[in-house]
């Protein structure tokens, strides 16, 4: 069987769909792992430290162990004993949580990277503490971390591709679908693999750009 | 006899890093409009002192007043927050790095805190800023960013963010030693028109022309301890104590 790629054109519709919900997906879920990895951050710096530690714990653990793993657990798991989690939600969720792990680690040396001088000057104006991580530190460690973290983000992008074994009809299940159809994995697989490289090239030109505007200021 | 409330009043501190004490039982004053600044080799606590006033380090012990209101009241938690938040609006500081916030424009740097603390709106609060520009010579710097800025210029913004908050006293921690030479001379020529304005100021210098210049009264410490005070034509021309001459000796030769 030669490779034919006429039959991809019938599936646009298809694919078109799948490349929009992955790239849904991946602002929830890239949304989830920013703020959830940013308040870790916090909280594991600046918290009590009886919430601190635990909340370390689960850290590694979500670092330590496979995505695939986790979104079964949180899916399948969980409905064993009763929970039963929207596929959709578990997914965008377990993602979010999965690389929240990694973004608070960047986001904690971020920062701690901070000039001390920073909050001096802050608290020598009279803002208090929250005041002065909300309007200076963690504005600043949000440039320090945003090559890494946009890094992250891009990885985040290609493991929506996991989420297709909970039914989530993103691009890979999507051409699934149509290779099921028309009996030609090679086409579409190849097809979806461009479109992932295609979202990626914007990602990393969004990403360069905010990068040289944050070099500026620094 | 002088009966008025100091602005500034610091009562017997004290302060230890470890074992190590740092300040041995200071005291000193400033009255309403008067300046005062404090010399002394590297290492003798004149940060440590100027930033206990600011309450940036607690003290161990002793008493720092605020025109009438003690700065290190005896509150807990919360209480003490907002406090000291309060009280630090009322004293501007200013450091020897800078300490320019440099995600902000020059503007939004000078604006922030009148508008976050002291609540004025935006355009209040953009006219105060613009007017602090124009006092310190950068009225065409308001949208650059710091790093864009020279030493001088970053430390003349830091002096206008201090005063935007209209504080009652000035502190001033070696405002020009982290400067190029050439740079220094812009940056008290604005501390001098303060002077001239009669702000409080209390300031820690290695300059001792500048100190001789502005200064009501100069105080020498050494060792964590005030060893001379008195007017500048006696503390730095004419010092009683053998370790003010001594400095002076190392400080004037060059
Ligand atoms: N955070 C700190 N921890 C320990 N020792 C300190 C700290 N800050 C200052 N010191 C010590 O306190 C002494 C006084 O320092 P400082 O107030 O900076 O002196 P100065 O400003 O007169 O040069 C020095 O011996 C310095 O090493
Ligand atoms: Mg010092």
């Amino acid at each position: 069987m030669s490779l034919d790629f006429s039959v991809v054109p019938d599936y646009f519709g298809i694919l078109w769909t799948g490349i929009l919900w992955t790239v849904l997906i991946t602002v929830l879920a890239g949304g989830i792992s920013i703020l959830v990895g940013i308040a870790i951050a916090v909280a594991t710096l600046y918290g009590p430290r009886l919430l601190a530690f635990p909340l370390r714990g689960v850290v590694f653990l979500f670092m330590g162990t496979p995505l695939l793993l986790q979104l079964y657990l949180f899916y399948y798991g969980l409905s064993q004993i009763g929970i039963m989690l929207p596929a959709f939600w578990t997914g965008v969720v377990g993602l979010g949580l999965h690389y929240a792990a990694y973004n608070a680690d960047i986001f904690r040396a971020s920062l701690q990277a901070v000039d001390p001088g920073q909050a001096e000057a802050s608290r020598s104006l009279g803002f208090s503490r929250s005041a002065t991580l909300r309007f200076f530190v963690l504005p600043q460690a949000m440039l320090t971390a945003l090559p890494q973290v946009g890094n992250n983000s891009i990885i985040l992008l290609k493991d929506t591709a996991v989420l297709s074994v909970l039914g989530i009809a993103e691009l890979v299940l999507n051409a699934q679908r149509a290779i099921s159809e028309t009996y030609r994995p090679f086409e579409f697989y190849f097809t979806a693999a461009i479109l992932y490289y295609i979202v990626n090239l914007a990602m990393e030109f969004l990403l360069r750009k905010a990068a040289r505007k944050a070099e500026a200021i620094r | 006899m002088n009966t008025q409330t100091p602005m500034i009043d610091v009562r017997q501190i004290r302060k230890a890093y470890g074992v190590h004490e740092v300040l041995k039982g200071i005291d000193l004053s400033v009255n309403k409009g008067k300046i005062v600044s404090i010399i002394g080799p590297s290492g003798s606590g004149k940060s440590t002192l100027l930033r206990s006033i600011n309450m940036l380090e607690d003290v161990s012990s002793g008493e720092i007043w605020l025109d009438g209101k003690q700065v290190n009241r005896p509150l807990k938690g919360r209480q003490f927050e907002n406090h000291i938040n309060h009280i630090r609006q009322e004293m501007g500081m200013v450091f020897q790095q800078f300490n320019l916030f440099p995600h902000l424009t020059v503007l939004q740097n000078i604006m922030i805190g009148p508008i976050r603390l002291r609540k004025l709106n935006r355009a209040e609060a953009l006219d105060r800023a613009q007017t602090l520009l124009s006092k310190v010579g950068l009225s065409d710097k308001g949208n650059a960013y710091p790093a864009r800025l020279s030493g001088g210029q970053k430390q003349r913004v830091a002096i206008a963010r201090a005063l935007a908050m209209q504080p009652k006293v000035m502190l001033f921690d070696e405002a020009t030693s982290a400067l190029d030479p050439e740079l220094v001379e812009e940056v008290n020529q604005v501390m001098k028109q303060l002077a001239a304005e009669h702000m409080t100021m209390l300031i820690v210098t290695h300059e001792m022309r500048f100190a001789a210049e502005v200064s009501d009264q100069v105080i020498f410490m050494d060792g964590g301890v005030v060893i001379e005070q008195g007017a500048p034509k006696d503390v730095l021309s004419n010092p009683v104590e053998e370790r003010t001459r001594a400095f002076l000796r190392k400080h004037l030769s060059h």
